[in-house]
Order: C-alpha cells, then sequence, then structure tokens
C-alpha cells in the first residue's frame, strides 16, 4: 500500500487515494487504505489541522477545497466497495453455476395401456352424447349371455361363438350383451347406456384372442330408429379417428337378439372394408324378456370390438400384441 | 356355402359383372367370404387326340405324338409323360399358347425333333398339383375345342359366409332365388319333371313320430347300375362345390342337393330288413355310421331304422350298413322334412357335422321333398338306368306358416325410413311373398323355404335389406337428452388410473384366466373355478386376484432384459362360481421391482420397498387416511406384510413376494405388490370448508421412546384418538434405533402443531398439551421421553 503524502496538492491526494483504492483487492484492504486517507491520522486530517495556521481570509475557501476533495475520495471510496462486491457476487455466481443440461431428478411418468387409452376415447365420445356407462359380471350364466338375448339352447347361432365354460354350469360372457339385459331387468325405458369390458372366445390367432374387448352400445327410447343407427355409429366413427374419409357399411347380417340385424364395416377413403360391430334393432323378444313391451319402445343395439379400434387407430397388426404386455410395446402408447 | 357362378347363372343371370353380383349378394346379407378362379388364366389351349405314339430317336424317355388339334393338319409334338398313349383325348398348348405364369409356347426341336406344341398336365395348366402324366380328358369332346370352354374354365368360385338364419341360401336354386329378388332377373330353376312309375316296387314306411318327421318322400329304383359312371358336368359341379365324387347314386344325391337344397339318402334296398320305421332310439342302441364311428344312442335320437336294426341317424348320417355299394340294384330313395328341433344340437354334442345336419337343424323347404325325389330319380334313370317305382310321400302336420301382419307406418318408423305403401308392396313382391292388403298392414305369408320370418320385425329386416341398407339415412342425433349423473363422492376409475401413471406406473391387461398351478402357489388350498374347456392348459382357472398376471408381466418382461418393472391392472377378480358382480368384484393390483428410481445421475441407486409403494397408495386415496398393520399373506414375506386401511376399512393388501415364490419364479430381487379392492378405493368425501385460523402455529417435537416392536402407527392413532381440538397435526418424522438407545426400544420423533381457532395459545396451554400427550404414551405404551431414558 501506499502511503499518503502529507504533502503536495489536493487534487494529487485525490489522484493517490483513488489509485490506493483501486489497488485494494478486498473489503479488509480497502478499510485500512480509507484509515490512510480519511482517517484520524490521514492525509487530508492532516490538511484539516493545518487550515488554523493560515491567515482568517484564506481559511473559509481552502476549507472548502479540502472538503471537496474529501468528498471526491469518499465517492472513490464507495464506488471502489461497491465494485468490489459485485467481482464478489459474481465470483460467487460462477462457483454456483449448474450443468443445467443435466436430466431432472426423481420418478418419471407412466403410461395407460392402449386398449384402456382407446377405451377413454370411446367413453368420452359417447358420454357427450348422453350415454352412462354401464357394467356387468364376466362370468355369466346361460339365461343373460344366450337366453335373454333370444338365443334359445341348441339354437345353431351358439355355434356362432366358441364358449367358454366354467364350473357350476357357467360361461364366460361371449360378448357384452348380458349387460344390455341386466340393465333393462333394472331400469325402465327411455334407457342410453353403453357397456365396455371384456368378453372371452374360444379363439386365438393374430386377429383373435381368447380374452378380448367389446363396448355395448344399447339405446332404446319411444322412436330410436336404425336411421339414429347408422348416424350415432357414423358421426362416432369420424369422431373416433378424427378423419371425415371413414366410410361405414351397414349390411344385413343375424344376431338373434336382433331385427333388423347388421354388420357394420368401415374403411378409411378408398381401402379395404374392415368388419367392426354387429348392430340392429333390439329384438322384440329381447325387451319381452325383461318386461319391456316392444309396441311402445324400440332402439338399437351394438357391440364393438375396441381392440379392432385400437389396432386401426395405433398401427398394431397383431391383436395378441395387446396382451403379452411387454413395457417396450406399452410404453409407446404414452 | 361354395359354388361355381356359371351354375348360379344356368337358373338367374343378372346383367352384373362377377364383382357387382358379389358385391349385391353380401349387401343382401349373403356375405362373400372368398371369390377364387375355377382356373389361372392362359390361352391358346385346345383339346387333342393323340393319333399315334413314337419313340423319340434320341431320347429313351421322350416320344414323338401325332396329335389332332382340330387344325386339319396332324401335329408333331414331342412329349415326356409317361401315360402318353394313342387315343387319349388330352391338352394341347399350340405354338403361340400362353401358359400360367407366363410360359410361352414356340416352334421348337426337342433333342433334334421338331416339337409343334406342348401336351399339358393338370398342374403345367394350374387344374390340379398332378404332374403324373398328362391330363386326361374325359367324355366326348371335339378336337380343336378351345380347353377353357370345354372344361367350362372362365368361372368363378363363390364362398358364401351364411348367417345360420339362412340356411333357404344352401342351394344354387336358393341363392338364384335371391339374386332374381334383388336383382329383377328371372328365376329359371330346372325344370320339376315328375317321373312315370315304370314298375310297382314300393317300400313300407311306418313314421312313429309325426311332429318330428312331418314329411318323408321316398321312392324305390330298381335294376340301376350303381357303377356307371358319373357324368363330367356333375362331378364338376360337385368338385366346385367342394365335394368329392364317390359313386353315381351318392354323387346325384348330393348333387340334387346342391342344387335344389334337400339333402337326399340312399339306401341299398337288398339290406333293409322288412319295413322303413322312423323313431326315437331305444336305450342301449348303438349305430356304426358310415364314417366308421359307433354311436351310443340316446332316447332322444331320431333313427332311421329297419325293423331289425338301426339304419341312419335321421337328418344327419346315414349307417355303415345300409349304403350303396357297386353291387346295389336296387335303390331306396329317402327325401325327407326332420323337425330342425329335434336335429338342432345333436351333431354339437357329438362334435361331428354333416351337409344333411347341418341343413336340416338350419330348416330345409317342407315343400321339397317330392320334388327331390323326382329330380334325383330323374337323373339316376338318365345315369345308371333302371325302373322307378311310384313316389310315395307321407305327410304329418308340417310347420306353421302364419300370416304376419305387417304395418308399412312400424316399417317407417323402425328404420327411419320414407318408403311408401307402394313401395313395400314393390319389395314385398319381389321377395316373392303371399301377401295382401288388410286394413292399416299388408297381410304376408312366409315361404315354406323360410325358418327366419314369423313376426313383423322380421318382414321389416326383409324390407329393409331388400330397399338397401345403405339407401336408409345416417340421421345425426337430434334426440333431446338429459345430463348424466355426475357423483363426486366416487373416483371414477379413470381418475384413479391417472393417479398411478403420474406416479410412473404402467398399466397392464392381462387374461382373466391364469395358471391353476402358479395360483395354487400363490393361495394354497384357495378354490378357483375351473375352465372346464381352456385354450391352452396353462390358462385353467380364473384369477382370485390380479397378482398371477402380474407377475407373469414381470417375467415377461425380466426374459426381455427389462430390469425395472412397475405395473398395474384394474379388473375383475372371481370368487365364487356364481352369474353376480358382486362375487366378481373389481380390484387395482400393482406390482414393482427394482430400482425405486429410474437409474440416474442425482439419486443413488436403491431397490423399491413397501414404503415407496405405499407413497404411492397414499397419494392415490388422498386425502382419505391410508394405514397398514402388520398382517398375513401366503403370498407374501411374513414380516414385510400388511393390510391396506383407507379411512379405518379393510381396502387390500400390500407386501414383498415371499422369499421362496421369488425363487419358484425365478426373481432375482423381491418384488411390492398391492391389490385393493376398487369400491373402497374409489370412495371420496365432497370437501367441506372449514374457517382458516390466523391465530399463531406453535411447533413441538416429542422424542418418546418405546419397545421395537410396537408399530408406530398404534403411537399416532392414540395420539389422534386423544388429543384436543387444538392439536391440528400429528406427524411421524423420525424413527431411531441403535446408540444410545437399550436394545428393544426405538425412538420416535413426532411433530405436534397446535392451533386455537379463536385466541393465541399461552405457554401454559402448549405445555400442559405436550405433557397429556406424552403421559398417554407412557400409560399406554410405557413411552418415555427420550432424554429421560435410562442409558
Amino acid at each position: 500500500m501506499s502511503t499518503p503524502p502529507s504533502t503536495g496538492s489536493l487534487d494529487a491526494i485525490v489522484r493517490d487515494a483513488i489509485a490506493a483504492f483501486a489497488a485494494c483487492r478486498d473489503p479488509a484492504a480497502l478499510e485500512n487504505a480509507k484509515a490512510a486517507w480519511l482517517g484520524k491520522t490521514g492525509a487530508l486530517t492532516a490538511r484539516l489541522k493545518a487550515l488554523g495556521q493560515l491567515p482568517p481570509a484564506e481559511r473559509p475557501a481552502a476549507g472548502a477545497r479540502i472538503n471537496q476533495a474529501k468528498e471526491a475520495i469518499e465517492a472513490a471510496l464507495v464506488r471502489r466497495r461497491e465494485a468490489l462486491a459485485e467481482e464478489k457476487l459474481a465470483g460467487d455466481l460462477a462457483a454456483q453455476a449448474l450443468d443445467v443440461s443435466l436430466p431432472g431428478r426423481g420418478q418419471g411418468g407412466g403410461g395407460l395401456h392402449p386398449i384402456t387409452r382407446t377405451l377413454e376415447r370411446v367413453e368420452g365420445l359417447f358420454r357427450s352424447l348422453g350415454f352412462t356407462v354401464a357394467d356387468g359380471p364376466e362370468i355369466e350364466d346361460d339365461f343373460h349371455n344366450f337366453t335373454a338375448l333370444n338365443t334359445p339352447e341348441n339354437h345353431p347361432a351358439r355355434s356362432m361363438q366358441d364358449t367358454f365354460y366354467v364350473d357350476g354350469g357357467l360361461v364366460l360372457r361371449t360378448h357384452t350383451s348380458p349387460i344390455q339385459i341386466r340393465w333393462m331387468e333394472g331400469h325402465p325405458p327411455p334407457i342410453k347406456i353403453i357397456a365396455p369390458g371384456r368378453v372371452y372366445r374360444v379363439d386365438s390367432d393374430a386377429t383373435h384372442s381368447p380374452m378380448f374387448h367389446q363396448v355395448e352400445g344399447l339405446w332404446i327410447d319411444e322412436d330410436v330408429s336404425f336411421a339414429d343407427l347408422k348416424g350415432v355409429i357414423t358421426e362416432f366413427l369420424r369422431r373416433f379417428f378424427e378423419r371425415d374419409d371413414v366410410h361405414v357399411r351397414f349390411r344385413p347380417s343375424f344376431f338373434p337378439f336382433v331385427e333388423p340385424g347388421a354388420e357394420i364395416d368401415m374403411a378409411f377413403g378408398e381401402g379395404r372394408w374392415l368388419e367392426l360391430a354387429g348392430a340392429g334393432q333390439v329384438h322384440p323378444n329381447v325387451l319381452k324378456a325383461v318386461g319391456i313391451d316392444p309396441q311402445r319402445w324400440q332402439g338399437f343395439a351394438f357391440g364393438m370390438g375396441y381392440d379392432r379400434l385400437a389396432m386401426l387407430r395405433y398401427g398394431v397388426a397383431d391383436l395378441r400384441l395387446f396382451f403379452e404386455n411387454d413395457l417396450k410395446f406399452l410404453e409407446q402408447f404414452r | 356355402m361354395k359354388f361355381s357362378e356359371a351354375w348360379l347363372r344356368t337358373m338367374a343371370d343378372p346383367p352384373l359383372a362377377t364383382a357387382a353380383l358379389c358385391d349385391k349378394l353380401t349387401m343382401a346379407g349373403l356375405e362373400v367370404e372368398e371369390t377364387a378362379s375355377a382356373a389361372p388364366p392362359f390361352s391358346g389351349v385346345v383339346v387333342a387326340r393323340i393319333a399315334k405314339v413314337a419313340p423319340h430317336p434320341d431320347a429313351d424317355r421322350l416320344r414323338v405324338c401325332t396329335v389332332d388339334a382340330g387344325g386339319g393338319r396332324p401335329l408333331s409334338i414331342v412329349c415326356g409323360a409317361p401315360n402318353a398313349a394313342a387315343g387319349m383325348t388330352v391338352p394341347c398348348a399350340l405354338v403361340g399358347a400362353e401358359l400360367p405364369g407366363g410360359l410361352a409356347i414356340r416352334k421348337a426341336k426337342v433333342r433334334g425333333v421338331e416339337s409343334e406344341g406342348m401336351l399339358c398336365s393338370a398342374k403345367e395348366l394350374g387344374l390340379s398339383e398332378d404332374a403324373s402324366g398328362l391330363l386326361a380328358l374325359q367324355g366326348d369332346l371335339a378336337p380343336g375345342t378351345d380347353l377353357r370352354k370345354a372344361l367350362a374354365l372362365d368361372d368363378t368360385l363363390i364362398t358364401l359366409k351364411l348367417t345360420p338364419n339362412r340356411a333357404d341360401c344352401l342351394s344354387i336354386l336358393g341363392i338364384a332365388r335371391e339374386v332374381a329378388a334383388q336383382t329383377g332377373a328371372a328365376l329359371t330353376p330346372p325344370e320339376a319333371k315328375p317321373v312315370a312309375a315304370t314298375c310297382d316296387a314300393a317300400h313300407r314306411v311306418r313314421i312313429e313320430d309325426h311332429a318330428a318327421c312331418p314329411r318323408f318322400a321316398s321312392r324305390v329304383v330298381e335294376g340301376v347300375n350303381a357303377s356307371a359312371a358319373t357324368p363330367e358336368w356333375m362331378k364338376q359341379r360337385l368338385a366346385r362345390s367342394g365335394i368329392r365324387s364317390i359313386s353315381a347314386i351318392v354323387d346325384v344325391t348330393n348333387y340334387v342337393m346342391l342344387e335344389l337344397g334337400q339333402p337326399l339318402h340312399a339306401y341299398d334296398r337288398a339290406l333293409l330288413e322288412g319295413d322303413v320305421v322312423v323313431r326315437f332310439a331305444k336305450p342301449g342302441e348303438k349305430l356304426l355310421l358310415l364314417n366308421e364311428a359307433t354311436l351310443d344312442l340316446e332316447p332322444d335320437d331320431l333313427m332311421v331304422c329297419d325293423e331289425a336294426k338301426p339304419l341312419g341317424l335321421a337328418g344327419i348320417m346315414g349307417g355303415e350298413h345300409s349304403g350303396i355299394a357297386a353291387t346295389t340294384t336296387s335303390v331306396f330313395l329317402e327325401g325327407a322334412f326332420w323337425n330342425p328341433l329335434v336335429i338342432q344340437g345333436k351333431m354339437r354334442r357329438r362334435g361331428f357335422a354333416s351337409d344333411a345336419g347341418f341343413r336340416f337343424e338350419r330348416g330345409v323347404d317342407f315343400e321339397l321333398p317330392p320334388r327331390a325325389v323326382e329330380r334325383a330319380t330323374e337323373l339316376m334313370l338318365a345315369i345308371c338306368g333302371g325302373r322307378a317305382g311310384p313316389l310315395a310321400d307321407a305327410r304329418g302336420p308340417m310347420p306353421p306358416r302364419d300370416p304376419v301382419r305387417v304395418r308399412p307406418s312400424r316399417v317407417r318408423k323402425l328404420l327411419g325410413v320414407v318408403l311408401d305403401d307402394a313401395a313395400i308392396a314393390a319389395i314385398l313382391a319381389r321377395l316373392g311373398f303371399a301377401f295382401a292388403r288388410d286394413g292399416d298392414a299388408f297381410v304376408v305369408t312366409p315361404p315354406s323355404h323360410r325358418f327366419d320370418l314369423a313376426i313383423e320385425e322380421d318382414f321389416v329386416e326383409e324390407i329393409a335389406r331388400t330397399h338397401g341398407y345403405e339407401r336408409i339415412p345416417a340421421v345425426p342425433s337430434a334426440h333431446a337428452s338429459s345430463m348424466l349423473p355426475l357423483p363426486e363422492g366416487r373416483s371414477p376409475l379413470a381418475a384413479l388410473r391417472a393417479r398411478l401413471v403420474a406416479r410412473e406406473w404402467q398399466e397392464v391387461i392381462t387374461f382373466g384366466f391364469v395358471d391353476g398351478r402358479v395360483q395354487e402357489a400363490l393361495e394354497p388350498g384357495a378354490a378357483a373355478i375351473r375352465v372346464l374347456n381352456p385354450i391352452a392348459a396353462q390358462l385353467d382357472v380364473m384369477r382370485r386376484s390380479l397378482l398371477p398376471g402380474l407377475i407373469e408381466t414381470l417375467r415377461t418382461n425380466l426374459a426381455r432384459k427389462a430390469t425395472r418393472v412397475r405395473v398395474f391392472e384394474s379388473g375383475r377378480v372371481f370368487l365364487a362360481a356364481r352369474a353376480d358382480a358382486a362375487v366378481q368384484p373389481l380390484r387395482l393390483g400393482g406390482l414393482a421391482y427394482g430400482d425405486a428410481v429410474a437409474e440416474q445421475w442425482g439419486s443413488p441407486p436403491r431397490t423399491v420397498d413397501l414404503f415407496d409403494v405405499k407413497g404411492d397408495l397414499e397419494a392415490l386415496v388422498a386425502p382419505a387416511r391410508l394405514a397398514t398393520r402388520r398382517a398375513e399373506h401366503p403370498a407374501l414375506h411374513p414380516g414385510r406384510c400388511a393390510e391396506v386401511l383407507v379411512d379405518d376399512e379393510p381396502a387390500g393388501w400390500i407386501g414383498e413376494l415371499h422369499p421362496r415364490l421369488c425363487r419358484a419364479f425365478d426373481l432375482p430381487k423381491p418384488p411390492v405388490a398391492f391389490e385393493l379392492a376398487l369400491d373402497v378405493v374409489a370412495r371420496r368425501t365432497v370437501p367441506q370448508m372449514r374457517a382458516v385460523s390466523r391465530q399463531p402455529v406453535v411447533r413441538r417435537d416429542l422424542a418418546v421412546v418405546v419397545d421395537d416392536a410396537l408399530p408406530a402407527q398404534e403411537v399416532i392413532d392414540a395420539l389422534l384418538a386423544a388429543k384436543p381440538s387444538h392439536v391440528t397435526a400429528v406427524r411421524l418424522f423420525d424413527v431411531y434405533r441403535g446408540r444410545g438407545l437399550p436394545s428393544g426400544r426405538k425412538s420416535l420423533a413426532i411433530l405436534v402443531l397446535m392451533q386455537d381457532t379463536a385466541r393465541t395459545l399461552t405457554d401454559a396451554d402448549i405445555e400442559s398439551t405436550c405433557q397429556d400427550l406424552l403421559s398417554l404414551l407412557a400409560q399406554r405404551f410405557g413411552a418415555t421421553l427420550r432424554s429421560q431414558d435410562p442409558t
């Protein structure tokens, strides 16, 4: 540290003080330097004490000059303090810097099964049309799975679906249609439900799984017609696929619990027709089986495989992949 | 039903190309499943007769044939086929011909001898796999005739996927009737020509149950030549329907079945002992079938018998002892109508099927039997010769064909179409139904060939499909509907799934049936519901828990080199064989394996434990309070297994898989699994606001030393139960064992927050509250203050 001169011009003193402050590298050194210029034994203090030796007439002017110099030195001191603080902060910040490119810590996210993802879309779309979501047991009795659906024992239509039998003379439901019966047993019309769930048939290849999913639809009111069925299904498929070039074809077919009955095919653009659902106007025998007057109430039912919807939507070629539960497959649908 | 398009067009020939015709069939409800050409494309192949066969001068295995191919000049063709012989009629590809696969035939020298074409095997023409020699053409074919014409190869084989209601379309006549109705083409069935009796041979038929057998037409034909050859045209039509030629008489019965739809049965009359009797089987009776299986008959099996033995299972299959053989000279021909209810289920219970049974259980036109017997007689006499006896036609009461009232207003309302009465009448007429107008309805009589038309709606479908489903409008949904209920007191399953997904759980879907051995290992002795006809031996019982499927999923993924698995599933489990959702409850289960968090730079690796999973479950049910208490589960580690309570209600279990099972399933680390009852987990309370106090909050920490075996939850529960209202929270924040504590003791650090709603708590309030809580713990659990513990 340079020692403040006790002689020389005030300007020189100020210059020297600024230079001395600038040479200080930390706050402690700066405070020491301050004492050398502004303290009791400092250069300016000496000058102030020397004022008394001047002629009285010169004293005010000389005093003012000394005070100016003092203020200049004090201002320099403050600037230097701030500069040092800034430097320290900058140093601290640099030391605290993170590699912000590192990955976040902790848990990631999981995912829904693609079939569930599809189901949530299906439910959402039908809810928006006022359909309630219903549910029912998977181990069913003969009455609900067949007889009440106008399919008596030994009817050739029973061989259309290969049935799993379980203990107790019961079956694994071959379709979601028994939920229609269960719902109508407990609710008078008007009725507007969908009923999604697992169904079982003795079948296994790339497009058949012994367990798969179906969503049943049932809308009974006084005037729900086949034209309404076409309207609802067509609109649903266009909304589901978010495409206007979804072509829907209803062709006559046979299911004992509907009359007229239809098979519903769809195609994208000019593509190939794909079977998607069975449907039709609810058969009067079904309504009678649950005590609903078929002359007053009418409506449609459909059963749609939503595994197939998921396959089409997400480009899955083999149905069996859905039930292998390979995480590398499932994680693609998050 | 598979058939030749050309055959169909002999009975109904609309001006439609094959594709358009198939589309028409499909859209009428007769779904075309497949079409195939009778032969692949080829050209320049004609019928030729081999006049002379000479050896090839330079090759032992080749011969030089002189061939009449109709061109005036005989052709010289080199041929290697072993069966080439003078007098044989064969296909000949002329120079310039193009064979399947693009092979072009040119004039060429074969080992020095000029060959002007090629004689063909069936395989070379793509007609069959037979490459053993030249295709020997049968019948009187003129040399030079284009082979495609001669063998009617420009034909399409159409396969229909018929629904069970349309048995009337299991014949060419039936399909033609439908085509005529749907296109307006004329229907030209084979002429029904009654055959006059030329002998008086007859065989008595006794029907014991006319309800089971309402009609039995029959006839005796004597002096037949049973070894006569079936004509080529008949063989071909049979073949194109997938039926193999057997013998002339059997072929005739099959042909008439395909043509008209009436299954017939021919018996060797020499083998009949006494009258033919139609009756139900007697106890203990047996029947040796044509397919060489022996049937133990049951009392509801309807039989055709003679007076000594059963001859066959009525309408389904004939027996071994009465069939037609090459030596047969006298034939008893049966054309019956069997009640479908008597036939239904009989094949299924025995696991076999026949073309006749398939038709009879669905219903065959009951007006057909005499017509079909006449047609078969006509064909048999032409092919096998002989003399026909008189036609017998035993009749009982026929199935009712009650007229049905079809109201046009109902048609319009059910379908949602604009279709006037005249248009409906026109459709009924096109379909060939007998009908009359009666007031506001048409009264329509179902025809004898339709077994699926009994009520008004059945006719609505007929009208709809003939009008065209594609012409019914698709009406945008315009019905008024009320808002759906949205109960806030239950979490939708979707919301629960979303909470688990947000905490890094991946949903899976596994089968409802599982491996019985795995389930038994997880829950020994539990009664599982068996699948009686499982698709595979390892999917033989219904799951009682989601755990078997989750373990299977873990194993699948470990086998595919996964190291960390966090999966969950929601679905039903099956506790009792009752068709009742209550014993098939919905569960939510999960399984976590491997590191608690995925390997990463910022967290030291740590294997997932029970508390990681419990934390996720707490978040799942929040704000409901989830607690766990020590419990036992046969599949879980006895010291690391707990019952889960949600707001004090038992909800399921959580725990680490038992080490013994980890070994059995080859799991290097123990997974932590849970399973919860969905109805408990889904419960929510609708929040009600409480005033937020502005008074200061005071925190005091209690450090108490208790017995190591004492569950911490019991301490917390005791404090919560006894606390005064100004204690707003009691939480455990540390557990300590070891240095400074005697063995068998642990220290629990418990945070207590206090806040009054109305006033600032005084030091005295706070002190006395802490003292009260501590003395409660001392009294209940022998707890001491950490600092006071004698150490």
